[in-house]
């Protein structure tokens, strides 16, 4: 998929996603290992984007299972269609069981799920993951198995094999512990929160009519909010969210007034709107 | 390639002894990832090996200087002549104040290699960051670079430039680090990497001994109380799974199969307890303790909603309920333990920890929040500065409570020595050695009632 990991780089950059070295050479390693990508780190920094831009350079189709608490086998691998079945089988009076049997668990009856659909499929395939650490712990079982052998047994159907192995990011924001089997299966990546330098970049690909001095103050208040041991600290998203506000306000610079007008855009708790306040010397809000 | 193989395996045993566990598979991961990445870029290869054999954030600060060690930047010190300190002091200002992270790396090597050699010449007996720190005195130049940074045309004068103190200090702080891995990369030269790499990293946060922590340790780990929190309700709502399963109930067995003429048709089992359990936790928040005590009444906060009830009370001498501090601790956990000696009443006539009066104080006012669901965790090093130990008050207190654990943080071989009442008070309630946030993981995930 990718020659080097400056392939990665440039590549992933033209569909406007700026990968950190650590970030490029993960995902080339992913590629090429033919490993899982299990990617942590907080809120907004870009995990499920990464997936995103993956599939896009490499033409691939993003296949998408979104976890959360409850999701089960019928969400994640596949259902039967039992609301058809029945038609066929009221439909189908004269023939025998069997015969109807063979029919009503065939492929026509079959609702697959993304786990299977990305294994099925012949084309180059992206298969996300997302907020793995939503679903309980039995998912993480059935996915441990999905991914060591790529195959998935359908009792009626029988194994359908991956002919083509879909490259697979699984993200998680450590709401709950993966379990140490499941992260032995892949590669681990935590994206933190970028550099200065990267940081400033990202703003001014998503956020190009800021000034360069703004960028660069945008970032470096955003870096100094981080530091501040803050219940929730401000995420690249939150970056972009409050360099498009100061845009739409037309600032020009950042000063006292404009920061403590917008600090509601960057900060989400009142405690930490408070204390950020305080330690940057803002009057009183 | 073989040297190489070599080095993997050095870096991957160094990394066990450190407590990562790392499988073949994963070994033999690192090795495909060296082979795909390269020698040339070493950034790349530490970000490749890092992905193949860690399994999570934490790990990270054990890696890096590991991984130094056996991929060094270079050999030797720096070409060129012997440096002169206040060149030096020149040079690192302009690094400083250009933020510029590659020149502050070389400066780091000259100024170990220049100012952190001792013995008979200099570097014959090994090189020293402390020393070389100490001769160089980065953190003085802080003014300096401030002038140079408002002075020169980069600078907005704007709004950040209130930010400027603090960033660089950052800056200060990473070229401290710099010279430290520069330091222990020669000594690593001359004793070899394996024994350096075991014994000059700094353990994770969460193997560092409690008594000995330091600002910043403490900081680094008030920030995995969360994630703790999190691994740990995980677990006991996984030992609460199991104990709803329910045990055979052998005396209500028997007497249902009365009925069937005595012979147990069908098993009876026992009902879990509907209600969640009680925690009290008492804790000694004198200054030798204190860093332990504050972590663990952060993680048992974190903890709360596990349990129907949580009250926790502190004390040096005298007692006093926190629980409510404790509620505000969430916002400001570094906060915390300084709020806690500033708003309760911890000490009367003197400031030394007195178990005796504390532990009395407590049966006296607060007796009632003990009963037969409660269990107490009483966390503190025993030392009682001479005092009685008031042994009848824990005995009361066993007696009236579930269970009663108590948590010393100093290592087993000292309880007992000098005015350590420790084995006394294990014969009473059942005491475990507490030395790490590692350890106090394991304790709560086994001890704690679910
Ligand atoms: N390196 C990057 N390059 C470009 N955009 C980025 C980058 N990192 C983050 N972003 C931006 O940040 C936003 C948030 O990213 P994303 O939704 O992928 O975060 P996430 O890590 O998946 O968060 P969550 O844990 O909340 O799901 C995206 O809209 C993306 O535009
Ligand atoms: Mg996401």
């Amino acid at each position: 998929m990718f020659t080097s990991v400056d392939d990665v780089s440039a590549r992933l950059a033209e569909t406007g996603y700026l990968a950190s070295p650590a970030v490029a050479t993960t995902v080339f390693l992913a590629d090429r290992l033919g490993k899982p990508l299990l990617v942590e780190g907080p809120a907004g920094v870009g995990k499920t984007e990464l997936a995103k831009a993956v599939a896009q350079v490499a033409g691939a189709r993003l296949v998408r299972l979104q976890c959360y608490e409850g999701v089960d086998e019928s969400r994640a691998l596949y259902e039967w269609n039992h609301a058809k079945q029945l038609l066929r089988i009221s439909a189908g009076r004269d023939e025998s069981w069997d015969e109807t049997r063979t029919d009503i668990f065939s492929e026509e009856f079959l609702l697959p799920r993304p786990l299977l659909t990305a294994i099925r499929g012949e084309e180059p395939t992206v298969l996300l993951i997302d907020e793995t650490d939503k679903a309980d712990v039995e998912m993480e079982g059935l996915l441990l198995e999905v991914l060591s052998d790529f195959q998935i047994t359908v009792p009626e159907l029988g194994t359908v094999t991956a002919t083509r192995r879909p490259f697979v990011v699984l993200t998680s924001n450590a709401g709950r512990e993966l379990s140490e089997a499941l992260r032995r299966r892949c590669l681990f990546l935590h994206i933190g929160f970028p550099e200065e330098e990267l940081e400033r970049r990202i703003v001014r690909l998503k956020v190009p009519g800021l000034g360069a001095a703004l960028t660069e103050s945008v970032v470096r208040v955003v870096g100094a909010l981080r530091a501040m041991d803050l219940r929730k600290a401000p995420s690249v998203a939150e970056t972009v969210d409050w360099a498009r506000t100061l845009l739409a306000l037309g600032a020009g610079t950042l000063d006292e007034t404009v920061v403590r007008d917008s600090l509601g855009v960057i900060l989400k708790h009142q405690d930490d709107i408070q204390k950020a306040a305080a330690k940057l010397d803002l009057d009183a809000l | 390639m073989t040297a190489l193989a070599e080095r993997i395996t050095g870096l991957v045993g160094a990394l066990r002894a450190h407590g990562v566990r790392i499988g073949t598979g994963e070994t033999v991961d690192a090795a495909r990832a060296l082979e795909a990445l390269g020698l040339a870029d070493r950034e790349r290869l530490r970000e490749g090996l890092a992905a193949a054999l860690l399994h999570g954030p934490g790990q990270r600060a054990v890696f890096d200087p590991v991984f130094d060690l056996y991929f060094p930047r270079g050999v030797g010190g720096p070409d060129g002549a012997a440096t002169d300190r206040e060149a030096l002091r020149d040079r690192l200002a302009q690094a400083l104040a250009a933020d510029d992270r590659a020149l502050m790396a070389q400066l780091a090597a000259e100024a170990v290699d220049g100012l952190g050699g001792y013995g008979s010449s200099p570097g014959s007996d090994g090189w020293s960051a402390y020393q070389t720190l100490d001769r160089l005195r980065p953190q003085t130049l802080l003014a300096r670079v401030q002038a140079d940074v408002r002075g020169g045309e980069g600078s907005g004068g704007g709004f950040a430039d209130r930010l400027l103190d603090d960033e660089i200090r950052r800056r200060i702080e990473a070229f401290r680090r710099m010279v430290g891995a520069d330091a222990r990369r020669r000594v690593a030269e001359r004793r070899g990497p394996d024994e350096i790499a075991r014994r000059g990293v700094v353990p994770t946060a969460d193997r560092v001994d409690f008594l000995f922590a330091n600002r910043d340790q403490l900081a680094e780990l008030r920030r995995t109380v969360q994630p703790l929190a999190r691994k740990l309700a995980t677990r006991l709502a996984a030992r609460r799974r199991r104990a709803a399963r329910g045990t055979v109930d052998l005396r209500r067995t028997l007497r249902s199969s009365l009925s069937t003429g005595g012979v147990p048709m069908r098993p009876v089992l026992r009902r879990r307890r509907p209600v969640r359990p009680e925690l009290v936790l008492l804790c000694d928040a004198s200054g030798s303790v204190s860093g332990f005590s504050d972590f663990t009444m952060l993680l048992v906060q974190a903890l709360h909603d596990q349990f129907s009830k949580v009250r926790v009370f502190a004390f040096v001498n005298r007692l006093d309920e926190v629980t409510g501090l404790l509620d505000h601790g969430r916002a400001d956990p570094g906060g915390l333990g300084a709020r806690i000696r500033a708003e309760a009443t911890l000490t009367g006539w003197h400031g030394s920890s007195d178990y005796g009066v504390a532990l009395g104080e407590f049966a006296e006012r607060y007796g009632e929040a003990v009963g037969p669901r409660t269990t107490v965790f009483v966390l503190g090093d025993a030392r009682t500065n001479m005092g009685d130990p008031n042994l009848a008050a824990v005995r009361d207190l066993a007696r009236r409570a579930r269970r009663v654990y108590w948590l010393n943080p100093e290592p087993r071989a000292q309880w007992g020595t000098g005015d350590s009442a420790a084995p006394a008070y294990a014969e009473l309630a059942e005491m475990h050695e507490c030395r790490t946030a590692r350890q106090l993981g394991a304790l709560i995930a086994r001890l704690l009632p679910v």
